[in-house]
């Protein structure tokens, strides 16, 4: 228990759902909760809903391989409660012998998207039930693999002439596309002015 | 260069030349003194370099004494792309594609060690060295350089453009990738990429 006392979250946790806490620890005045993969997603959203908790801001989602190659990876959840003022971070161990995924919480935080996307991208963590499950930091089609994971050499798989052929075969516009500036779908909700300045432009005004 | 002279009276002729409306010179000094003190650069600025890119341009350092103070984001009304900052791969076709639109007679200046060499980036995101994109004409070395080298950099490009030939016809023609849409053969960029300094030990297969 590393001297300080736990948040009374994690207590709570471990009367409400037993044994799918797997752990309580505290790290420098942070409380962490290793729970069970299956129940992640269930739990999360009983501390995001439940009032005596109200863990409503989804501050970051983020992974952590060890160099120890058998510690299993961790998704990390950090939790913020705004009415409470109380930080939580709950953690889900992925043993690496098995298939990296974990429920999304997209469907509770918003804001889970990019986070998930960016674990995906650099871990290769599945976020199953994601909306838009792609890579975000590297590009589509980037082939070399999950840039942090250990077992990732620091200058990439491939030769350097060969990862220059191959970015300078993407074109911009596979990164930027107006699809994923989601103009296209914000169109209807522009000003007036704004509308027509596009449709001038003949921009997204068609779509 | 030569004003014409004073003259003390004489002939037609010897009027006609003491006339101070006309000078001699070769015409590649003229067309390349004209093109030397207006470049229009076209700043690439990806990272940190470009902040002293940005003193370099303000009234201290007077970038507009070189005829270089219209930095214009438009890359096909450009004759100097100014790359400061280091370029990772997912950035690198767009740099192409500026260089691209760039209408000849058009140079490059690659400004600080990571648009030069990758610099401390010597990872699996970044480019290194913007010469594996495009050609580059003048590196100027620094994390980042002063105004006064960039400016030294400045003047090495009109340097290096006051010695070009209208008369040379290899000088502006477009030079065009290979069919992998490299410049560089792929043995030559991996020797420049060749690790040295903090990543030394690390191995490919590591």
């Amino acid at each position: 228990m590393n001297g300080a006392s736990p948040n009374p979250s994690a207590a709570a946790l471990q009367a409400r759902f037993g044994a799918a806490i797997v752990g309580v620890s505290v790290s420098c005045g942070d409380t962490i909760v290793v729970v069970a993969r299956e129940r992640a997603h269930e739990i999360l959203r009983w501390l995001k809903e439940t009032p005596g908790e109200a863990y409503d801001y989804l501050v970051d989602v983020t992974a952590v391989e060890y160099r120890d190659r058998e510690r299993p990876l961790e998704v990390v959840y950090q939790l913020w409660s705004l009415p409470r003022r109380v930080f939580l971070r709950l953690k889900v161990e992925l043993p690496k012998q098995e298939p990296l995924a974990v429920d999304s919480v997209v469907d509770l935080w918003r804001g889970a998207d990019w986070l998930e996307r960016e674990v995906y991208d650099m871990f290769g963590v599945a976020f199953r039930g994601h909306p838009d499950l792609r890579r975000i930091l590297m590009w589509d089609g980037y082939a070399e693999g999950h840039p942090l994971r250990k077992d990732f050499p620091l200058r990439g798989r491939f030769s350097r002439a060969e990862q220059v052929r191959q970015a300078l075969t993407k074109t911009p516009e596979a990164h930027h596309s107006v699809e994923e500036l989601a103009v296209a779908e914000a169109f209807q909700q522009l000003s007036d002015d704004a509308r027509q300045k596009f449709e001038r432009a003949g921009g997204a005004g068609g779509a | 260069m030569k004003p014409g002279a004073a003259a003390a009276g004489g002939d037609a002729a010897a009027g006609l030349i003491s006339s101070p409306n006309w000078i001699t010179s070769r015409l590649d000094d003229l067309v390349n003194w004209s093109r030397a003190n207006s470049l229009w650069p076209m700043p690439f600025f990806p990272a940190c370099c470009a902040i002293e890119f940005m003193a370099t341009a303000a009234s201290r350092y007077d970038i507009s004494r070189f005829g270089m103070e219209r930095l214009g984001y438009t890359p096909r009304q450009a004759d100097v792309l100014i790359c400061a900052g280091r370029v990772p791969f997912k950035l690198a076709p767009m740099l192409r594609r500026i260089w691209d639109q760039m209408p000849q007679p058009k140079w490059c200046i690659s400004v600080g060690a990571c648009a030069s060499s990758g610099g401390i980036f010597d990872t699996y995101a970044m480019v290194q060295g913007i010469d594996a994109i495009i050609p580059v004409d003048v590196y100027i070395p620094g994390c980042p350089p002063r105004p006064e080298g960039i400016l030294y950099g400045i003047m090495l490009l009109q340097k290096k453009i006051k010695g070009e030939s209208i008369l040379d016809p290899t000088l502006r023609v477009e030079q065009l990738p290979d069919e992998r849409g490299m410049f560089l053969r792929p043995a030559a960029v991996d020797e420049q990429s060749e690790p040295f300094g903090n990543s030394v030990h690390q191995t490919r297969s590591a």
